[in-house]
């Protein structure tokens, strides 16, 4: 692995980094100086356009193309901040709201500066009880210190920054879910279009953005867009598609390695590096069966395809559906992938919102499926219509209003792929197919 | 103009056409199946049941498809867009929606008050799997009354989201709503709140399937014995056009029709539960005719005989000024004309007056509001209960000149200047007073035509017993000037006759009382109801001319 310089996490572990006079000892709100005062907000955006900076939050869109879909006459823009973290072992943004805030507030002045909004409203997790004193003390120092409220170092930019506790789910995390939410409703992800970008958050643009993403456009301001090219994996230049894979990213290591936690890596490193590397190898001496890329929506690699680079494109080359949340759980080889599956089916069973009809029976569907056979009464037949119904209520495309049936239907399509053979074996040996405790 | 290509044919949609896919489909003579959208709701997308593939097509002529499947309900029709509903792609997302909405569904039909009208019986047969790849689950049947009116079988329920969207957006008070997350969602109230709007009938028409039930109507029939009967509500002087479900002459309920010019696809509890009067034991079902203390039953062509002579009689002794012919609101316009035509023909001196308008309140205006500016109404209900207010004055206005009320007949009564009086009831409940009635002794002729029996009708000398709105035929004019027909729905009680026939053969006229004739007459008579001439009434009724209100 090269050697490379950490900025997401650097002040993590810098003991009071939640302090705004030492978060500007380190560096800090230069990037915030150098926008308002040297660059225009059309500026700003040229800068993240050119960066080829892609959204940290799952989906991979390209954050300032994001911002240019802004209708160009509009009188109200609403930045909302996604930290609505909870796919299932995603805890990159926590480690962020908890070790460095100010890191995340200068990325949203940056960002509102670029997108003219006059308002951002934070829209943090309920469970994060820590992350949401500390952002809240450390929105009230930059108040105080003049880089929040009217007139921002004494330019004609004014931002209010509001704290949201969501009281949701993990539908709350899907931006359309959650601007429904943060207006006061159910957490229902709204038809598309209208896009957010026309008419989002109490009916105006909203750009959403998650908070790596912002913490990205804190270090591309201060270093410039050549310094964030040169780290991660390149366009392929034979695929005029391919967006390329720039930039550091924050890697959440979690599962049966020795030493899980939150890495930041250049963009491409592959899962054996993560997990042999920092994550100091498979858990007592095992070996690994599979691993989830990036979040448990985005399906699971087998042990075989471990020397895949985790970036935006490398993934979906063997059937996965992208690189998600970069939140990569490891599987050893003593656990049961009917325990996996199982517990996938019921993470989402769990966490449909219940709008769409395929989304919302087909979840719990495939739940009772593997509930019987885990308990050994699955049939040969069970395989099939699985499959089926993965095809019919994620894979065909449209079938659903948000992407929360595509993330449920991936594992089990991934699960019945690459590890066939297992669940023939359970199927047909009519036998508990548990390894007698819950995976991942 | 635009051009939009439905499954390979292509058709026009005019100019200010603002049409979905579903919409613009229904013209080409496509279904498109669908649980969640409703033309009057806002648009959700979420059954999923009408995705079809999408396209548009270029100047050239090229057709370039969208990938994915699209939500005919959230598609507007373009110009040059192009839907495919046959593909296989569209049958198996069909055939798996219904598949899904299969699972948890207790399949009850036959204990179902929806089985026979029910959007998922009948997609599972145009569109679904023929087998069940599901276990069958153990049978369940979750009841829970949400309001007065309403109620709910969890069970049975597709989570279409409509009934929520109608409390919310029409009638603005917003009692129903999802509770749970995923396929444990169900709608419900919040403890305490229950669904008692005026408007809270109308969920159960817009559940496509059996989850939403009326109690009124709750296991009273299967709907295939039902016959429906196009009518209007006369409740109040809004005017909603109506169904009115019908088995041997029994009305089990009454259903709202869409009328753009009237209630849109709504109606209110009050229209829709007030139809039992219909059926009443009180309801008259003999002509009757005073001989002395006596009032003694009668045959119609006697006592219709005896009444012409008293009533000539009457007014040769008196004068014409000293009859006086009350019209009842209820009366349709027909009824009104004839009478009044009737009673001009004897003296053009006899008097005219507009029967009691019965007001309730004030009128009120959905959706409510809880705070802030009430939005722009998309409902009604009136104050004014009688359907039919502005038809009787306009033909009061064009035979009397003026119109005079109900309280001035009756001071005039108590003066002693009246000795005939004429009276038209036909209202749902009793509306004259005690004190009322007591005047009616001072005449030497009252004749009540009337539905419901009542001290005046012990009292009256000719007891004429009339129609219900749904056992004739006849127009009447809503406080917005439309004019809607009904027809007769069900039978009359005995040997009731319906009002126009009374007054037709009271005038001697030859043949048989026919309202679509008498409306033409009327229209020739009355400018007001000139737009009638010699055309039949549409569906949604005709706008009359707009002076002379």
């Amino acid at each position: 692995m090269p050697e490379f310089e950490q900025v997401l996490l650097k002040n993590i572990g810098v003991p009071d980094a939640q302090r705004l006079d030492v978060y500007k000892s380190h560096g800090g709100y230069r990037a915030v100086e150098k926008a308002l005062r040297t660059m225009s907000p059309d500026d700003v955006v040229k800068v993240v356009i050119d960066s080829k900076l892609r959204g940290r939050g799952g989906a991979g869109f390209p954050c300032g193309q994001k911002w240019s879909f802004l209708p160009p006459h509009r009188t109200t823009t609403y930045l909302c901040i996604n930290a609505d973290e909870s796919e299932p072992a995603t805890f990159n943004n926590r480690i962020q709201m908890e070790g460095d805030p100010h890191q995340i507030l200068e990325g949203i002045i940056i960002a509102c500066y670029a997108t003219k909004a006059a308002t951002a409203y934070f829209y943090i997790r309920y469970e994060f009880v820590e992350a949401y004193h500390i952002l809240q003390r450390a929105i009230d120092e930059a108040y105080a210190a003049g880089y929040l409220g009217k007139n921002i170092l004494g330019t004609p930019f004014s931002l209010d920054v509001y704290l949201h506790r969501g009281a949701g789910a993990y539908i709350c995390g899907e931006e359309t879910g959650l601007i429904e939410s943060l207006e006061g409703k159910r957490a229902w992800p709204r038809i598309k279009p209208p896009f957010p970008a026309i008419e989002g958050a109490f009916r105006k643009p909203t750009v959403v953005n998650n908070v790596e993403t912002l913490a990205c456009v804190t270090h591309i301001i201060d270093r410039g867009a050549d310094w964030f090219k040169s780290i991660g994996v390149p366009a392929d230049p034979n695929n005029p598609r391919d967006m390329g894979s720039y930039g550091p990213k924050l890697y959440g290591l979690s599962g049966h390695v020795n030493r899980p936690g939150c890495y930041e890596l250049p963009l491409g490193v592959t899962c054996r590096e993560l997990i042999d590397g920092p994550g100091g190898g498979v858990w007592k001496g095992r070996k690994a069966k599979a691993a989830i890329p990036g979040g448990l929506s985005m399906g699971l690699l087998s042990e075989s395809e471990f020397d895949t680079p985790l970036d935006f494109s490398s993934l979906q080359k063997v059937g996965c559906m992208g690189l998600g949340t970069a939140a990569v759980t490891v599987i050893d080889d003593q656990t049961s992938m009917i325990d996996v599956l199982h517990n996938s089916c019921r993470f989402f069973a769990h966490e449909s919102c219940g709008q769409c009809t395929p989304c919302r029976e087909g979840t719990g569907w495939m739940l009772r499926i593997l509930e019987r056979m885990k308990t050994g009464h699955g049939r040969k037949e069970d395989l099939d219509v699985l499959l089926q119904v993965a095809e019919s209520m994620g894979t065909m495309p449209g079938t659903t209003i948000c992407g929360l049936a595509d993330g449920a239907a991936w594992p089990v399509k991934n699960a019945l792929a690459k590890f066939r053979a297992e669940f023939e074996a359970a199927v047909t040996g009519n036998r508990p197919a548990s390894s007698g405790h819950d995976a991942a | 103009m635009a051009t939009i290509t439905i499954d390979g044919n292509d058709i026009q949609l005019g100019e200010h056409d603002r049409l979905n896919v579903i919409e613009a489909a229904e013209r080409a003579g496509v279904e498109i199946p669908y649980y969640c959208w409703h033309p009057g709701l806002s648009v959700v997308a979420s059954c999923r049941m009408c995705l079809v593939e999408v396209g548009q097509k270029d100047k050239e002529g090229k057709v370039l498809m969208q990938p994915r499947l699209v939500p005919a309900c959230q598609t507007p029709a373009r110009d040059g867009t192009v839907v495919v509903t046959t593909s296989e792609k569209v049958k198996e997302n069909r055939r798996a929606v219904e598949e899904y909405l299969l699972l948890d569904h207790p399949v009850d039909c036959p204990i179902c008050d929806r089985a026979g009208e029910c959007y998922l019986q009948d997609y599972y047969f145009q569109h679904g799997r023929s087998e069940r790849r599901d276990e069958p689950h153990p049978f369940t049947s979750r009841r829970k009354d949400l309001g007065p009116e309403v109620t709910i079988f969890t069970d049975r329920c597709v989570m279409c989201s409509r009934c929520v969207r109608f409390t919310r957006e029409i009638a603005g008070t917003a009692e129903l709503q999802v509770v749970n997350r995923g396929n444990h969602a169900e709608i419900d109230t919040f403890p305490g709140f229950p669904i008692d709007n005026k408007l809270s009938g109308n969920v159960v028409d817009l559940c496509p399937v059996g989850a939403l039930c009326s109690r009124d109507f709750l296991y009273k029939q299967r709907v295939w014995f039902l016959q429906s009967h196009d009518s209007i509500c006369t409740g109040c002087s809004t005017g909603c056009s109506i169904r009115i479900d019908e088995n041997r002459g029994a009305i089990y309920r009454l259903k709202p029709r869409f009328n753009p010019n009237a209630n849109d696809w709504w109606m209110c509890d009050e229209g829709r539960l007030g139809f039992d009067f219909v059926a009443s034991p009180d309801r008259l079902t003999t002509p009757k005719r005073r001989a002395g203390a006596a009032l003694n039953d009668a045959d119609w062509p006697d006592v219709l005989a005896a009444l012409r002579s008293d009533l000539s009689e009457a007014v040769r002794r008196h004068g014409g000024t000293a009859t006086i012919g009350v019209l009842s609101p209820m009366l349709a316009c027909e009824e009104a004309y004839l009478l009044a035509k009737y009673l001009k023909s004897l003296n053009a001196e006899v008097r005219l007056a507009l029967g009691r308008v019965p007001v309730v309140g004030e009128d009120d205006f959905y959706p409510k509001t809880r705070n802030g500016q009430p939005p722009a109404p998309k409902f009604t209900i009136r104050a004014e209960k009688c359907p039919n207010r502005r038809g009787v004055e306009s033909i009061l206005t064009a035979l009397e000149g003026r119109v005079t009320t109900i309280d001035d007949v009756f001071a005039e009564i108590e003066s002693g200047a009246v000795k005939s009086v004429f009276l038209t009831g036909g209202y749902s409940r009793p509306w004259l007073s005690d004190a009322e009635i007591a005047k009616l002794a001072k005449p030497e002729l009252v004749v009540i035509v009337d539905i419901l029996a009542s001290k005046a009708t012990e009292n009256a000398d000719y007891v004429l017993p009339g129609a219900a709105w749904a056992e004739k035929d006849g127009s009447y004019v809503n406080h917005d000037g439309l004019l809607q027909r009904t027809e007769r729905a069900v039978r009359l009680p005995g040997q009731a006759h319906a009002e126009g026939r009374i007054f037709w053969e009271l005038a001697g006229r030859p043949r048989l009382f026919h309202a679509g004739d008498v409306l033409g007459e009327l229209a020739a008579a009355v400018p007001y109801f000139a737009n009638c001439a010699n055309q039949k009434v549409p569906e949604h009724g005709i706008r009359l001319a707009t002076q002379n209100a």
